[in-house]
């Protein structure tokens, strides 16, 4: 009874001598954000992308492009954000994704001045691209490279426009060497855009997700004309490829393996919503429809 | 007795036979997307035109046969560890097997191994290779402390390797980027798609292997579970057998957990409803429950596919639905 009643005293000690967070003085920087931490890879791209890239003092854990970005410190990611390191490095900006509600309170009871982000489609990256330009003081920039990506966009869609767009089953995840854990995309997100911006008909456009783990089943039944599988990663050889491809090969009366439409696009950057989308969609585009950019 | 039992063999196991046949044959034709049986076996239409025939032999039949295989084994190996351990509440997992075998197929996952072989992809291999480590371990322990094995040491030993093997899954995970760490996650959840006939065929031979040894158990079962002793006065080298069981159904866990990842309460759900229907006798209740967890675990999965196509619900989801409360329920019914 003593122990728990001292337990008690002392939990009431650290308690009274916790700092109130009311109490922290609050200092408003004056101009746009000079030390800024990005937790999410894709709006670290975009800040280096619109100028912003001498502001950012820190970046995720899995930040690897561009180069200038992979030399600065890392301080955790989307799981694992190491909160006292962020909070020792005194940020006037820290860009979080939207799940990060711990984060977002601790941050926010240090007032520390927050950029909360979700992944959405084609139209977000655009709109976050904007509103992280405006409060960076890189406005003009942002939108200049926002324009460019719509153009760029627009460009792709126009070329493959007057042609059919094929059934096509986007596969973005794969359990090497088989036909097991197949993750695809849904009628949701940015890949779903980047798809149809390509000249394709997402073959699981009915599913209101961002993703979907397809059955052999499912994907027999919905009979896709062409299978488009993304490696996200260091480009594949040509075997590596071809070795990839030919796990579809049990899916016989798929339309895209009997017409050999089976494609695999490997690369860096290829499933992350920044600067880098119009590039990728363009080689989801040359692959439905090489005859469009053929010389 | 021995009349007595045979008749009921007789009587009993052809009626769980059927059961099991029944759901081997009617499984294939049920699923998210209508078929046509009549074109499926009609050889006159080539094999690349065929729908019908691929979604019936390439997505359904690997996946039901899966299934049966996999909800025998877990079924039979939790009968033969619930008579070893003396405890109604021992499942195929409880001696560390399923999470050498995680450790192992989430290693794989997070380092991206990609070497197959024989049609079998590389997370399946290293999952049976740390089933077998685990098993190893274990057994060496459990070894370690007499001249025969200790059944309270291979439960600790056991319950202990599995708790710190799942730390070393939570390290890796941990370590792993994120959707690597969905992968695992996903691949816990135990999952019936096996995508070909070659992983099935690669568990087969282990399993086979383990059924032989079952096959020679149920009578020593029997005795040891009255208690080592007596079993050892009624004549049984009770070392031995207890070595026999432990390694048959640790192999035989290992490889279906390999095969379809750790589902589970089958072998704890299907040993007592089958003890329900049958009585104790273990010569009775082990090829029962071969027969009825493989009926069983085929039901579940097709709950798993049909029930929000196109989307899957994961198998183990299913079967802990099922067998979750139902455990609760022999908890306090033993209790």
């Amino acid at each position: 009874m003593t122990r728990v009643r001292a337990f008690l005293v002392a939990l009431a000690l650290c308690v009274g001598l916790a700092p109130a967070p009311a109490a922290v003085l609050t200092l408003q920087a004056p101009g746009p954000p000079q030390r800024i931490i990005s937790l999410v890879p894709a709006l670290t791209e975009m800040l280096f992308a619109i100028g912003a890239g001498p502001q950012v003092i820190a970046v995720s854990s899995f930040d690897t492009y561009p180069p200038e970005a992979a030399s600065r410190p890392r301080v955790g990611a989307l799981l694992d954000p190491d909160v006292e390191r962020v909070l020792s490095m005194k940020p006037d900006l820290v860009a979080i994704y939207g799940s990060q509600d711990d984060l977002r309170q601790q941050l926010t009871r240090a007032n520390i001045a927050l950029f909360d982000y979700r992944h959405g489609g084609l139209d977000a990256i655009m709109e976050t691209m904007r509103r992280l330009g405006e409060r960076t003081g890189h406005g003009r920039e942002a939108n200049e490279i926002a324009e460019d990506l719509e153009r760029r966009l627009e460009a792709i869609r126009q070329r493959t426009a007057g042609r059919p767009h094929p059934k096509t089953l986007l596969v973005f995840g794969r359990e090497p060497g088989s036909l097991r854990n197949i993750y695809v995309s849904g009628g949701r997100g940015f890949l779903h855009d980047m798809l149809v911006v390509a000249g394709g008909v997402d073959l699981f456009a009915d599913v209101d997700r961002e993703s979907v783990q397809a059955t052999t089943e499912a994907i027999l039944a919905r009979a896709p004309d062409v299978i488009l599988e993304l490696h996200e990663g260091p480009a594949m050889d040509a075997t590596a490829a071809a070795r990839a491809a030919a796990a579809w090969s049990r899916l016989a009366a798929a339309p895209a393996v009997k017409n050999g439409r089976v494609h695999v696009v490997s690369g860096e950057g290829l499933v992350v919503p920044g600067p880098r989308v119009a590039a990728s969609t363009e080689r989801l585009a040359r692959a439905l429809h090489p005859a469009a950019f053929a010389p | 007795m021995t009349a007595t039992i045979g008749r009921r063999l007789r009587t009993v196991l052809p009626g769980f036979a059927v059961a099991a046949a029944a759901a081997v044959l009617l499984a294939p034709t049920i699923g998210s997307t209508p078929i046509s049986l009549g074109r499926a076996f009609d050889r006159s239409i080539p094999w690349a035109d065929n729908v019908d025939a691929q979604i019936f032999f390439v997505a359904r039949l690997p996946r039901v046969l899966a299934a049966a295989l996999v909800g025998s084994t877990l079924a039979t190996s939790g009968v033969v560890l619930q008579a070893l351990l003396r405890n109604p509440l021992a499942t195929p997992f409880t001696l560390g097997v399923s999470a050498g075998a995680a450790l192992g197929a989430l290693l794989a996952i997070a380092f991206g191994l990609d070497v197959g072989a024989m049609g079998v992809s590389s997370v399946p291999i290293a999952s049976f290779v740390g089933s077998l480590v685990a098993t190893g371990i274990v057994y060496a322990l459990a070894r370690s402390q007499r001249r025969g094995l200790s059944t309270n040491v291979l439960l600790l030993a056991g319950v202990t390797l599995n708790s710190f093997f799942s730390a070393l899954i939570l390290f890796v995970q941990y370590l792993a980027d994120f959707t690597q760490t969905f992968r695992t996650v996903r691949w816990l959840m135990g999952d019936l798609d096996v995508g070909s006939y070659g992983p099935i065929l690669a568990a087969l031979p282990f399993i086979l292997l383990a059924f032989i040894a079952f096959a020679l158990l149920p009578r020593t079962l029997n005795l040891l579970t009255l208690g080592g002793d007596l079993a050892a006065a009624r004549g049984v080298d009770v070392g031995k057998a207890e070595r026999m069981a432990f390694i048959s159904a640790s192999l035989a866990t290992g490889a279906a957990v390999s095969l379809a990842g750790p589902i589970g309460f089958i072998g704890i759900v299907v040993p007592h409803l089958v003890r329900l229907l049958v009585g104790a006798d273990h010569r009775l209740v082990l090829p029962a429950s071969a027969f009825f967890g493989a009926a069983f675990l085929i039901g579940c999965d097709v709950v798993s596919r049909t029930a929000f196509p196109p989307l899957e619900l994961p198998v183990g989801v299913v079967t802990a639905m099922i067998g979750g409360p139902f455990f609760l329920w022999q908890l306090v019914r033993h209790s």
